[in-house]
């Protein structure tokens, strides 16, 4: 065996007559302005923090907040009116960020995601008021107490409240804005931890029942990590593959176009490493989207996470999942799709099937949504297995049109109470619709928009994405999604009739009156619910124009 | 055409009227009350008069669609707002037009408050809420029967469920007492059958648009919902389904239309629902919505699925026959008022049914006057039979006897409506079983045959249930019955004048009918039976005279 004369070792190379430099990265600061707005503003929550008086944190951390997102969100549509979204998209950022259509559409939808959140986070209506007389919000007053001591019962007369949410929820949605834009698979898995790591502590901050909250956030971190390592390995597997994790790079080694780099040699284009790898980053991002088999931590943590902090997981984790999941399955594994295709079926007909039947057993609010949400994450699978143009536009809208829903729907169940908080037990909504018809009929109206039913945004999303699926020829697909929307829609109806139909209970729940916060957020859930499902045009044409990847 | 939008309008009103109802504040005396029910009941009646100006502005002989409308909605997937009116449409809306009115009269007092221990009201909206639901009900059915693009068609098909199911479930018949989960049981399954029904026609719908962006159809490589778009596109060749594909397609629409009907053996859910709705609702179930159904077959499984209807045409019928003896067997064996009537209307819908797929002229044109004579008859059996019930409070036909010495006009009208129900030559829907039974004959002999021992049924079944009720001593209950007052006779003389009037001269109907009939079968690519068959040449003939008769 010789060795090359060049290598002497592994720690030092002989100097060269040709001086290297590492050339300078070029950054558009323009193009990538919807993040840095999002990330600068969650640095500035931090100062806040450290440096402004306890009382006046609040209002600076909502007005902070919102500053954030509305700067990213005027952004968005900058980039997307110069014609980012269609002729003129590019990477960004030396290749690490796709500045596109789907990036863009996706990133409006997270930051109008997020302003609902916020408005939901900064609620102090609901409960009831400190000893202080200070207002109180849905978080723990103090996070690092422990639950039931002197500690906390001290934080909570002093009226202590976990204003640090703000600038943690500012970081996760930071993460979830470049994850689905990420155009190299390193900068999608820093993504993917920058936003994953805020929403455990999230899930742990409850103001009630504490206890659930903090195992629902040990469940969600310790499952996630496991994700996440799944995902690092999958990476690692496909580089040695690909000899590049940049999603370009990699479609052209998958389809072959592509000269290998030597010093790979011997392990590129091993099918093994790409399929193992491609695996992989599936499980990955199939925990993250709550897809069955790896769907086990969906109801716990949605169920043990406060309610407002359950709404915004629920829909921006899965916007921003799926965008990357689509990323990766159009952009650079799209010469497998033979492979990865048989693989997604299952897991879609096992995720429809098992979120819709387990759904009907559930006797608890905030689970019974967490089984839903499963059961449509199936259905927006069978857009992404599409694999066409069309279904890239349909999974675009059916992710606008769910969020709001969900966002809708969990901002409800804060506002229905007894003593010991939120009131998430079914049995307790027993003629709601008796005593406060409008709260119930606003509810009644989510569902039947998860149900899918006409005129409602559910119906225009789930339309679209069995139209596109069919279309590919998936048609056994959509019958099997239309068989466990007809399961889905008799949990949903259940829910109308127990609201509706069913006795009041003499010590059934009350329905707090929230701030012009949670007011707010809900009313924007009707209106896109009711606008998205009367005239969806708009918003599907938007997606169509916006189903292009660049690579 | 002219471009006023006569057709929006005319299903505009009653969901405008709907919201203002909702709207309206809450009644705090009975006097009020009284004002909140009659703007829902003034619009309804303008909606009657706008269904006449469609009906007479409708020109039998001219364009296939008449007042039509063309509008783009969701140009994306090739969906429009198009509506348009052939005469089976015409007839239908004017039916539904004329139903409700008559509905809201006789439900006056069905969604009332109950007093409390106090002696007072509860002071709420659910009043105004029921005539609201019943106005949202009108506007969606008198849309989807104005839809020319299948996908609006199916939008207001499962839509119209959600009014339908708060008006089964939450304003259940009070004068039972029966308790509230009976009645929110029937609610949710006449959902969930429509609901499955509906999404399993979702899949069907899909296909179809599929198909026609596959074979591009539509403009812009996007497919095309619109009806004659695909009719055309269908006749000339330019579409063209594979056989399993058009199968399955055509079985995904006829299951729902199938429940929506319904045909045995989707038929589970009706007893239930008009057994515990009220009568007015109970009326609107079975005739309003459910013409929907039957009112689709013609239109959209015929249309767009030709050679599938013939294929699977047979079986129907013998599913539809068994409909009918089925449905009248049991209705014999009732011993609940309104059940004996819902399973009486499962007989009848075999008869609608049957007359469509026998692919005959006769067969199709009595189909749609058996649905507008059907929706007459029930409403007057069913609501006479709801003033009937709220005098004594009970549903059973074992409480009751001798009705008629106490209340004679109640009886009689209860008489009409029932020999109507039997189809008893006179009244309007004789003319309509005829043609249906003649239509079936002149295919399909042993049929025709079979299904008239429905009619034997029909006699059992109603002329023992007057017999139970009306005839007999006075039981001690009955004693005290008041006869009909004003607005009970208000709602039942036009249904009554109707089935007179239409018994013996249903030319102005058929004449509105006849020409889409034609049309339907020229689609279908089928005539009527030639004489080559021994027994069809003396059959042809009297049917021949039967038709100029008409």
């Amino acid at each position: 065996m010789s060795v090359p004369d060049t290598v002497h070792s592994l720690w030092t190379v002989a100097a060269s007559s040709t001086t290297q430099t590492i050339p300078t990265p070029h950054i558009e600061y323009g193009q990538l302005s919807p993040m840095l707005a999002v990330f600068g503003a969650a640095a500035l929550g931090i100062l806040a923090e450290a440096f402004l008086p306890r009382r006046n944190r609040y209002w600076a951390q909502i007005g902070i907040a919102m500053a954030g997102l509305v700067g990213a969100f005027v952004a968005v549509v900058v980039l997307a009116a110069q014609g980012y979204a269609g002729t003129k998209a590019h990477l960004a950022a030396m290749g690490a960020v796709a500045v596109d259509g789907p990036s863009l559409f996706l990133q409006g939808t997270i930051v109008l995601i997020a302003v609902v959140s916020v408005l939901g986070f900064a609620e102090r209506h609901l409960e009831p008021r400190s000893s202080t007389g200070a207002p109180v919000d849905a978080f723990a007053p103090q996070a690092a107490t422990v639950p039931g001591s002197d500690a906390e019962k001290s934080a909570a007369r002093s009226g202590f409240a976990t204003t640090e949410v703000f600038p943690l929820t500012m970081f996760a949605v930071g993460g979830m804005l470049l994850f689905p834009a990420a155009s190299d698979l390193l900068t999608m898995f820093v993504a993917l931890e920058v936003f994953s790591l805020p929403l455990y502590l999230l899930c742990a901050l409850a103001r009630r029942r504490r206890l659930l909250s903090q195992e629902a956030a040990v469940k969600y971190f310790l499952l996630g990590a496991f994700s996440s390592a799944f995902f690092l390995f999958g990476l690692a597997l496909i580089y040695g593959y690909a000899g590049t994790v940049s999603i370009g790079g990699i479609a052209d080694v998958v389809s072959g176009t592509a000269t290998p780099t030597p010093a790979l040699a011997n392990t590129t284009a091993n099918d093994a490493l790409l399929l193992i790898g491609l695996a992989m980053l599936g499980v990955g991002l199939l925990f993250k989207v709550g897809a069955v088999p790896f769907h086990a931590w969906t109801p716990d943590v949605y169920q043990g996470a406060p309610t407002p902090v359950t709404g915004f997981m629920a829909s921006a984790t899965k916007v921003a999942a799926f965008g990357a999941t689509l990323r990766l399955l159009y952009a650079a594994f799209p010469g497998v799709t033979w492979d990865w295709r048989p693989v997604l079926w299952g897991v879609a007909i096992l995720t429809m099937v098992v979120g819709a039947i387990i759904a009907v057993t559930q006797t608890d609010v905030k689970r019974l949504l967490a089984y839903s949400s499963i059961a449509h994450a199936g259905f927006i699978l069978t857009g992404v297995i599409a694999m066409n143009k069309a279904g890239v536009s349909a999974v675009l809208f059916y992710l606008g049109a769910y969020s709001f829903v969900t966002l809708g729907a969990f901002a409800v169940v804060t506002l229905v109470r007894d003593a010991g908080g939120e009131a998430t037990h079914l049995s307790r909504w027993a003629g709601l619709g008796r005593r406060s018809p409008l709260v119930a009929a606003t509810f009644a109206l989510f569902l039947l928009a998860f149900a899918g039913i006409p005129l409602t945004s559910g119906f225009a999303g789930k339309f679209a994405v069995f139209q596109a699926a069919a279309s590919s020829g998936a048609t056994p697909l959509v019958i099997v999604g239309v068989l466990s929307s007809a399961v889905a829609a008799f949990f949903y109806i259940r829910v109308i009739v127990l609201m509706f139909f069913s006795d009041p209970r003499p010590d059934g729940p009350t329905v707090a009156v929230p701030s012009a916060f949670t007011a707010t957020a809900i009313a924007l859930g009707v209106l896109v619910t009711l606008g998205l499902g009367i005239l969806p045009q708009y918003f599907l044409h938007l997606a169509d124009q916006a189903s292009v990847f660049v690579r | 055409m002219s471009s006023f939008p006569l057709l929006t309008v005319a299903a505009a009103l009653p969901a405008v009227g709907a919201v203002l109802t909702a709207a309206l504040p809450a009644a705090t005396s009975a006097k009020r009350r009284d004002i909140n029910k009659t703007l829902p009941l003034g619009i309804s009646v303008l909606t009657l008069v706008l269904a006449a100006v469609v009906a007479i502005r409708f020109k039998p002989g001219g364009a296939r669609y008449q007042m039509t409308e063309h509008h783009s909605w969701i140009s994306d997937f090739g969906i429009g707002y198009s509506l348009g009116v052939d005469g089976i449409a015409v007839v239908l809306i004017l039916l539904t037009a004329v139903l409700v009115p008559v509905v809201m009269l006789a439900s006056w007092h069905d969604a009332d408050p109950v007093a409390n221990d106090a002696g007072t009201f509860e002071r709420n909206r659910r009043t105004q809420g029921f005539f609201a639901l019943i106005l949202a009900v009108e506007a969606m059915v008198v849309l989807s029967f104005e839809a020319t693009d299948v996908f609006l068609f199916y939008v207001f098909f499962e839509a119209m469920l959600i009014p339908m199911y708060f008006l089964i479930g939450g304003f259940g018949d009070r004068t039972v007492g029966e308790d509230a989960r009976q009645r929110s049981y029937a609610a949710v399954k006449f959902l969930l059958y429509n609901l499955l029904g509906g999404l399993i026609m979702l899949a069907a719908v899909i296909g179809l648009y599929v198909i026609t962006a596959k074979q591009g159809i539509g403009t812009d490589g996007h497919g095309t919902f619109d009806l004659s778009t695909i009719t055309q596109a269908l006749a000339s060749g330019k579409l063209h389904f594979s056989p399993v594909a058009e199968k399955a397609l055509f079985l995904g629409f006829m299951f729902a239309f199938a429940v929506k009907a319904p045909l045995w053996p989707l038929h589970t859910w009706l007893p239930n629902a008009m057994g515990e709705a009220t009568p007015g609702v109970a009326v609107l179930i079975t005739a309003v919505v459910d013409k929907v159904g039957t009112y689709a077959m013609l239109r959209f499984c015929l249309q767009l699925f030709p050679d599938a209807s013939k294929t699977f045409g047979p079986a129907i019928l013998v599913l539809s026959l068994i409909g009918i003896i089925y449905g009248a067997l049991l209705a014999v064996g009732q011993k609940d008022i309104k059940r004996l009537i819902a399973y009486a209307s499962i007989s009848h819908f075999g008869f609608i049914i049957m007359g469509i797929f026998a692919m005959t002229s006769q067969g199709q044109a009595g189909a749609t006057l058996y649905m507008v004579n059907h929706g007459i008859s029930t409403a007057a059996l069913l609501l006479v039979a709801g003033f009937l019930m709220s005098r004594r409070g009970s549903r059973l036909i074992a409480d009751y006897g001798g009705v008629q010495k106490v209340a004679p006009v109640l009886a009689g009208t209860f008489m009409i409506g029932g020999l109507a129900t039997l189809s008893l030559p006179g009244l309007a829907p004789f003319v309509s079983e005829f043609l249906v039974l003649v239509g079936t004959f002149t295919r399909y002999p042993a049929i025709g045959i079979v299904a008239t021992i429905g009619i034997v049924l029909a006699a059992l079944y109603v002329l023992v249930l007057y017999q139970r009720t009306m005839t007999g001593p006075v039981k001690p209950e009955v004693s005290g019955f008041r006869d009909l007052h004003a607005r009970e006779l208000v709602v039942v003389t036009p249904l009554i004048a109707l089935l007179l009037f239409l018994g013996v001269y249903p030319k102005p109907v058929s004449d509105i009918v006849n020409p889409a009939v034609r049309d339907t079968m020229s689609d279908v690519h089928r005539t009527d039976p030639a004489p080559a068959h021994p027994i069809t040449a003396a059959q042809v003939a009297a049917t021949n005279s039967q038709g100029g008769g008409q």
